[in-house]
């Protein structure tokens, strides 16, 4: 079996922060980077798609309610409803909610203010395309920077993803205790990241391509990105 | 054709904290009013729409309303019709 470079995309709005540094992090983990653009309804054949962090359109009327009717997010509606691994980091993940792609909604933090600083992530789930090598239990330390991270959802929604195992990161410490002392934002309990049913559509606050290069920080990032990259190679098999 | 003026009030659902509302009223009693409570903190947009009635009016703003200017996971919205512009 010959072994493909996955190339993974990675979607640029106006306002768009982190677009480079998920350009550069898949480059780093080995993966073929490919940038997207907005306004073009083409995924250029990538075989996962990365929505990056910053403050797209302005941030205006809500976070990632205005990215979502973007003429990209159609395509990558489309591509996440065959399957396909997309994650979204920070303004990334409230795009996907406001798409409806993943469940809840994301309000300013409960201390009104903007939090900069490394956290530790207790992982809930190995079944999705950016945890597929990490083991539930385990923490990684990645750093997050937002103003608007507090995940929030209705009552139905939250039944829905604890019960359902949705939740794929909380906050944590170092040890993996989730607690309110644990907690940077006010999220409904500890929730960092959720995910879809399948697992191929995954959304966390914090930056895990902030975190893969050793001389700049932690590097918990790592092992989202082997993830992802493993889960295109998978998506190419299949 | 006639425009017709509107206004769409969004509020965060009522069991959800709202931050900034907390925030406006712990500051009011630096300024001597210390009877508020409650305080909550939302948006109000004006629109125009150009519509061949009413009906058709109100319908395509209540789903606007609902699309775009609210996330119904999190917000109550009230769409207040405000005149016919001559």
């Amino acid at each position: 079996m010959t072994v493909r470079t996955p190339r993974i995309g990675v979607v640029t709005f106006p306002g768009s922060l982190d677009d480079r540094d998920a350009l550069r992090a898949i480059a780093t983990m080995g993966g073929e980077a490919v940038p997207l653009w907005h306004a073009d309804a083409d995924l250029r054949g990538v075989d996962a798609v990365v929505l990056p962090g910053g403050f797209s359109y302005g941030d205006y009327l809500r976070c990632g309610a205005i990215a979502r009717f973007a003429p990209v997010m159609e395509e990558v509606v489309r591509f996440a409803d065959r399957g396909s691994p997309v994650l979204g980091i920070c303004n990334g993940f409230q795009i996907l909610c406001e798409s409806g792609l993943l469940p809840g909604a994301l309000i300013r933090n409960r201390s009104l203010r903007f939090v900069c600083r490394n956290v530790w992530l207790r992982v809930e789930t190995s079944l999705t395309v950016v945890t597929n090598e990490l083991t539930p239990g385990e923490t990684v330390q990645i750093p997050i920077k937002h103003g608007e991270g507090q995940w929030v959802a209705t009552p139905e929604q939250l039944d829905r993803v604890e019960d359902g195992n949705l939740v794929v990161f909380r906050y944590a410490s170092r040890e993996g205790i989730v607690d309110a002392a644990h907690n940077p934002n006010g999220a409904t309990d500890n929730i960092a990241g959720v995910r879809n049913e399948a697992g191929n559509v995954v959304g966390l606050m914090p930056h895990p391509e902030h975190a893969v290069d050793p001389d700049i920080g932690p590097v918990g990032g790592q092992p989202l990105f082997a993830s992802l990259l493993r889960s295109a190679l998978v998506g190419i098999a299949t | 054709m006639t425009v017709f003026a509107f206004e769409v009030l969004v509020s965060l659902k009522d069991g959800l904290s709202d931050p900034q509302g907390k925030a406006v009223e712990s500051a009011l009693p630096a300024l001597g009013w210390t009877n508020v409570s409650g305080v909550r903190v939302g948006k109000h947009i004006q629109l125009d729409v150009d519509a061949p009635d009413q009906t058709a009016a109100v319908a395509q703003v209540e789903e606007m309303a609902r699309r775009l200017l609210s996330n119904p996971v999190i917000e109550d919205v009230r769409v207040l019709e405000v005149e016919a512009k001559p």
